[in-house]
């Protein structure tokens, strides 16, 4: 038998003889052979309180009744978990819990998604016996984000635990004892910490309620729309609570992603960019030296003559393109600037080295490099043995990745190692901590750590922009040297920051890491280049001395305030399309909304190539990823499992990659968890928290102030 | 300095030293009355034996649950990589209970011996009393002692040369009935709120910082210097069946001659009563009694009278023996404000952690505090049985038991008083037959 | 914050008491030790105990509001606590309690205007067989009559 086989045990079930492995939970056997048990407290990944009372089940043998949430299971185990005693049980522990219970559900937030009016339609009694005074006390503010109102609370203690286990924040605790015990913050008065709102969602009742969604509609009034979070890189899949042609809650409640049901205040409350009243609704040309609002139709015919016009002369073009704009949109522009605009000037803000990353891995020897197989997934930071953090502060430039590593730390003791230039959240459950203030010491305590590395299963290697151009194929060599499997992140900054440079907005690389037909300018080398015409997709460009620009942006910023032309785009929750997430995983937008007088980026591209007659294929997105996944080397991921909501991985080491060897071009923003490049200036919410816009490397919310 | 006067009937096993003329608890003292010999004894012996002896003696856990301390020991993973650590449990907080206190002040080198013996046998290094705060003067008596063992060579490295490396340290509680509770006194020790653990793994096991732990109440580990001195046979015969030797009964509550008496297990309840105690004050009869601390269950004076202070005994009259906190109730007693003050303390004292006891003490605490003002009808009644029985059982840890059992029983024993309040008619309101004439 | 030499010394007593990376332990019984110097466990002390311990300060904010010995307010210079707990009850304690409430003027966890005393109504204190009881600050009086505790309070009175 080797390790990994698990004993089984059988046992029965309401009747039904099963089958389970041995030491799991009873509520966890019951759930998987279909026999729901209720629980609040008791929450799958987090530890066990047995505090509600609710999973109480009948065991033969056991002369009481027995909380399922905390019993392994055991061979020969007999169970009800319906019996009249049982059902009984409920019943009373309802009674209880109701009876200091507010009955406000009528103006509870909660109404409809409530576990505890769930529970009472199941098990509950009609009445109630309980006629003493409630006990009272009023609600709170405690973030511009958190509300809460103690009488609802039920003490399940699940967001004291997924503050302080899921989050490694530990900003919420209890106070007091007996009936009056209650959840309070970190700060006495309100909270420090990551805003992110887990003790909102996590909340089976109305006691944690989100001051953006408040009093704002009944649950069943809205429509939801899965699609993946339009901020950072690494593609959580958000489901957006609509209404009125306006989002008002973001959620993971179901687990669709694979962030299972982890979102950050960005991807939970940031959301509010998409209605900010700067919003650009209307197409603007410059005339007189002003931009005046214009007639979409103005505004394509006065860009497409510019285009075609410049191309007639043999003029010069500059094309910058967004780390937000989906993968077809990508695609489509660095098609349309290669074949349409002939032009290899073409650029995107470059956070990442990932190109090294995927030519070192191309030759690199060891046991899976040489193939994608070297590029690790969210998935593998959850069932790694180890995982080495380097230049990074993970739980506020990459929360997800974070959120796995700290998970599988919890689930399977995994062992992280940071080395970072300040202090991390990772350091108080990771095995070593090394700080560097160089890249000299950096790569020194990089070696340090070669010997306790090598004595580890196998490694996720994580690493920010302080590792690129050559150190990049220095990690990979130290990785292989191991003698261990090592997978690698190379960590990039925003939504589809990945998939800008899969798809080939860069000056010398082809969609797929291939070499471009032609060598352009970068970005720096195109501002003061002189050209006739500067396009901009979504992006922010210095002020460059070309003589004609275009831009497409959500809003008027400084570089669209330059512009000879500016289109107002859709955002992402506006549109449909792929993004690819910082560990590759190519995931489906779906549009949620619409702002009235947008186009989404690739309709407006197609629009112009339209006016110009030229033939660059159809331009819907659906369309475009067929000739991504045909063309692409890595791309051809599975539709099927695209379409249904999975997030394949792109398989992108097929080669060598022909490197620029322009290392300095690449840089972090060095967002912090409360700032998200131009989107978070436009989120209220996240520019209100108190904690905007924090800093990296400082010191760790919820711990000693 | 004593509280009360000794009685002849007394068995003096752990107080034997405390009545002895100009004892004053010192090492010295202690050494002088054969002190720190059974430490000694018990290097000799191997782990096994002691416990061998432990299990022969019949000792049960004196704090109320009067779990076979020797099986308790034998738990404990002895072979483990991990530190074991030995913690008393000294927050006596029992309702009605009152002993620990009388040892811990007249005797600390007792417990002190008796923790040393634990340490032995669990190879343990390291312990902890922990002293309930009220006890502020016996955390300071007891961290004297420890500093006068420790000068006197029988705490700290190499103890009189034997290998043995033990230390100890007094802990203050800050006042939590539910620190009592083995675990939840864990995580207190740990520095954090006083909630109960899920348990398994029991404290044997995992119990302070996760290491195996031998948990016991004070009087548990003052009685085992005594049985290695005796023998755990001669302890076993000073006790009846399946409990052996002798224990601190505290009498409480309308006693004439109320005090901690040193018993043994299996003492007549009668005699107990009319000769230890001194009878029931003025001469009155007996209504209520409960044999150990407020948790149990109430039992009537007719009920009780038959009966001998021992486990099985008070099992078969389905209440317990508990901790050894006697309360007796005189037929003066209104006992709907018994059962409402009983109440209030387990409202009070309710951690909060699980919603049984939570809400089902608070709610219990509002309904009685009605009824006893005379306010509400006959369902009123109906239902403060029925929440302490949707309680019963059903609680994380044993405090709403505790809660649920001594309120059931009031109500089902004394019901008629419960309506008398609702008549608004004078108090006392009982039941002739239930009362007992003492003397 | 800075203590009194003695409390100093038995902080430091206290937190090696605990094995290596367990200061943790020490948050309790540093709690209620600084309290009786400080007065009660000022914002400043759940600092300073924080820092001491090595815990963040919500660990030790969460234990105040738990122990019932532990409060946020400073009580009178004798805290007088009559236990009315069953076995006290039965011989006097709640008639105890409400006559000392009546003598002093103020009721349960409240402070006398000149600071001298305040009272509680406690649980059990440990003291059931030398009923009724009452503990001033840690000192224990049994078998107390309101007649008895005249006298003793109005000697404290006295002194002050």
């Amino acid at each position: 038998m080797t390790a990994t086989e698990v004993k089984t045990v059988t046992l029965t079930i309401d009747g039904q003889e099963v089958t389970a492995p041995e030491g799991a939970l009873l509520i966890d056997v019951c759930k998987s052979k279909g026999t729901e048990v209720p629980a609040f407290c008791y929450y799958e990944g987090y530890s066990l309180q047995a505090a509600c009372r609710m999973c109480l089940v009948e065991i033969e043998k056991f002369p009481k009744l027995q909380a399922s949430c905390t019993i392994p299971v055991a061979q020969g185990m007999v169970v009800k978990t319906e019996s009249e005693q049982v059902v009984a049980a409920r019943k009373d522990m309802l009674e209880f819990l109701l009876s200091n219970h507010p009955l406000d559900c009528p103006v509870c937030d909660k109404g409809g998604e409530c576990e505890l009016q769930d529970m009472t339609f199941r098990y509950g009694a009609g009445e109630s016996r309980f006629t003493e005074i409630k006990v009272h006390t009023p609600e709170k503010q405690w973030s511009p984000v958190v509300y809460f109102d103690a009488p609802r609370c039920i003490l399940c203690y699940r967001c004291v635990r997924a503050c302080g286990e899921g989050m490694g924040v530990g900003a919420l605790g209890v106070q007091y004892r007996g009936v009056v015990a209650e959840i309070v913050p970190n700060m006495n008065d309100h909270l420090n910490c990551d805003e992110c709102g887990a003790c909102i969602d996590i909340c089976p009742v109305g006691a944690l309620t989100s001051g953006m969604y408040r009093y704002k509609t009944r649950p069943w009034e809205m429509t939801h729309v899965g699609t993946i979070c339009t901020h950072c890189s690494n593609g959580c899949k958000t489901t957006l609570g609509v209404k009125n042609d306006e989002i008002i809650r973001g959620n993971n409640r179901d687990r669709s992603g694979i962030n299972d049901e982890f979102l950050c205040v960005k991807g939970r409350y940031a959301f509010d960019f998409n209605r900010h009243e700067a919003r650009l609704t209307s197409p603007m040309v410059r005339k007189d030296g002003k931009l005046v609002e214009v007639p979409w139709s103005e505004a394509l015919a006065t860009v497409a003559k510019k285009f075609s016009e410049t191309v007639a002369a043999g003029g010069t073009f500059g094309v910058v393109g967004s780390v937000h704009t989906t993968n077809e949109e990508n695609y489509f522009l660095q098609k349309f600037a290669r074949h349409g605009l002939k032009t290899a000037n073409l650029d995107h803000q470059r956070t990442g080295d990932v190109p090294a990353l995927v030519d070192a891995l191309s030759i690199a020897s060891g046991s899976v490099s040489g193939t994608s197989g070297s590029l690790a997934t969210a998935s593998d930071l959850y069932q790694c043995s180890a995982a080495l953090v380097i230049g990074s502060d993970l739980s506020q430039q990459h929360p997800f990745l974070a959120w796995q590593l700290r998970a599988n730390g919890r689930h399977h003791q995994a062992r992280v190692y940071t080395v970072t230039p300040g202090p991390v959240r990772e350091d108080a459950y990771s095995v070593a901590q090394l700080r560097y203030t160089d890249a000299a010491s950096m790569s020194s305590a990089i070696a340090s750590l070669h010997e306790k590395l090598k004595g580890e299963r196998d490694l996720v290697i994580l690493f920010g922009d302080a590792i690129k151009g050559a150190d990049v194929k220095k990690l990979v060599e130290f990785g292989s040297s191991l003698g261990i499997p090592v997978k690698y992140v190379a960590l990039v900054d925003y939504s589809n920051s990945r998939g800008a440079m899969d798809m080939g907005l860069l000056p010398h690389l082809a969609p797929g890491y291939k070499a471009a037909p032609a060598k352009g300018h970068a970005l720096p080398e195109m501002v003061g280049a002189g050209l006739d015409v500067m396009w901009v997709v979504g992006a922010e460009t210095p002020a460059t001395n070309a003589k004609f620009t275009v831009v497409q942006d959500l809003f008027l910023t400084e570089t669209a305030a330059r512009a000879d032309v500016v289109l107002p785009s859709a955002s992402a929750y506006e549109k449909s399309g792929t993004v690819t997430s910082v560990c590759g995983e190519v995931q489906r937008l779906k549009p949620a909304v619409r702002t009235m007088g947008t186009k989404p980026d690739l309709e407006i591209m197609g629009l112009i190539a339209r006016e110009m007659k030229l033939n660059l294929g159809i331009w819907t997105a659906d369309k475009v990823f067929d000739e991504i996944r045909s063309s692409v080397p890595g791309y051809n991921v599975p539709l099927a499992v695209l379409q249904t909501g999975g997030a394949p991985q792109a398989q992108l080491v097929n080669g060598a990659v022909p490197l620029d060897n322009r290392p300095e071009l690449v840089a972090s923003a060095g967002d912090t968890m409360f700032t998200s490049g131009k989107l978070g200036r436009y989120s209220k919410t996240l520019t209100s928290v108190i904690e905007y816009p924090g800093k990296l490397y400082g010191p760790q919310a919820g711990k000693a102030q | 300095m004593l509280f009360n006067e000794p009685h002849p009937l007394e068995v003096r096993v752990l107080t034997k030293r405390m009545h002895e003329p100009g004892y004053n608890g010192s090492v010295e003292a202690y050494e002088r009355y054969g002190g720190y010999r059974q430490f000694l004894k018990a290097v000799e012996m191997t782990p096994e034996q002691i416990i061998e002896e432990v299990k022969i003696s019949n000792l049960r856990g004196r704090g109320g649950a009067g779990f076979p301390t020797g099986m308790k020991w034998g738990f404990l993973p002895r072979q483990s990589p991990k530190p074991k650590y030995i913690v008393v449990n000294a927050d006596e907080s029992e309702p009605g209970t009152c002993k620990d206190r009388v040892l811990m002040e007249n005797d600390p080198h007792l417990l002190i011996e008796g923790c040393l013996i634990a340490a032995r046998m669990a190879g343990a290094q390291r312990g902890y009393i922990y002293i309930r705060g009220e006890y502020r003067y016996l955390i300071d008596i007891t961290e004297r002692a420890i500093d006068e063992a420790y000068r006197a060579g029988w705490l700290g490295e190499n103890i009189k040369g034997t290998g043995i490396t033990f230390h100890l340290r007094a802990h203050s509680g800050a006042g939590a009935y539910e620190c009592g509770e083995e675990s939840a006194l864990l995580e207190s020790l740990e520095g954090k709120r006083g909630n109960p653990r899920i348990r398994p793994p029991f404290p044997a096991v995992s119990g302070l910082y996760a290491s195996p732990t031998v948990l016991n109440n004070v009087e548990t580990f003052a009685a085992v210097p005594g049985i290695l001195e005796m023998g755990g046979k001669a302890w076993a015969d000073l006790g009846v069946a399946k409990a052996g030797g002798t224990k601190l009964t505290c009498l409480t509550g309308h006693f004439n001659k109320p005090g901690v008496y040193e018993l043994p297990l299996g003492f007549p309840v009668e005699k107990m009563i009319n000769e230890v105690g001194g009878g029931v004050r003025g001469g009155r009869k007996m209504k209520a009694f409960i044999p150990g601390g407020s948790s149990c269950p109430v039992l009537t004076g007719d009920e009780a009278w038959p009966l001998t202070m021992d486990y099985d005994s008070f099992a078969k009259a389905g209440s317990m023996l508990g901790s050894g906190g006697v309360i007796l109730m005189d037929e003066t007693t209104d006992m709907v404000k018994a059962a409402l003050r009983i109440m209030h303390f387990y409202a009070h004292e309710s951690c909060g952690w699980c919603i049984p006891c939570r809400e089902g003490t608070a709610w219990l605490k509002k309904l009685l505090h009605r009824l006893d003002e005379g306010h509400g009808s006959t369902r009123d009644i109906d239902l403060v049985g029925d929440l302490a029985k949707n309680m019963l059982g059903r609680t994380f840890c044993p405090l709403g038991d505790a809660a649920a059992l001594p309120t059931m029983s009031i109500v089902k024993k004394f019901r008629h008083e419960f309506e008398a309040k609702l008549a608004h008619a004078p108090i006392p309101a009982a039941s002739p037959e239930q009362l007992v004439a003492i003397g | 914050m800075t203590f009194s030499p003695a409390l100093e010394e038995r902080f430091a007593k206290l937190v090696a008491s605990y094995p290596e990376g367990r200061t943790r332990s020490a948050v309790i019984p540093m709690l209620i030790y600084a309290q009786d110097e400080v007065g009660a466990v000022t914002p400043e002390l759940v600092d300073e105990v924080a820092k001491r311990c090595n815990v963040p300060r919500l660990q030790v904010e969460e234990v105040i509001g738990y122990y019932s010995m532990l409060h946020r307010k400073p009580m009178g210079k004798y805290h007088v606590q009559v236990c009315t707990n069953i076995s006290c009850m039965l011989v006097g304690g709640m008639e105890l309690y409400h006559h000392t409430a009546k003598k002093l003027g103020i009721g349960h966890k409240e402070t006398t205007p000149d600071g001298v005393f305040s009272l509680e109504e406690v649980e059990c204190m440990g003291a059931c067989s030398w009923a009724p009881a009452v503990e001033i600050n840690y000192d224990f009086h049994h078998h107390v009559t309101p007649e008895k505790l005249d006298v003793l309070l109005d000697g404290l009175k006295k002194v002050q």
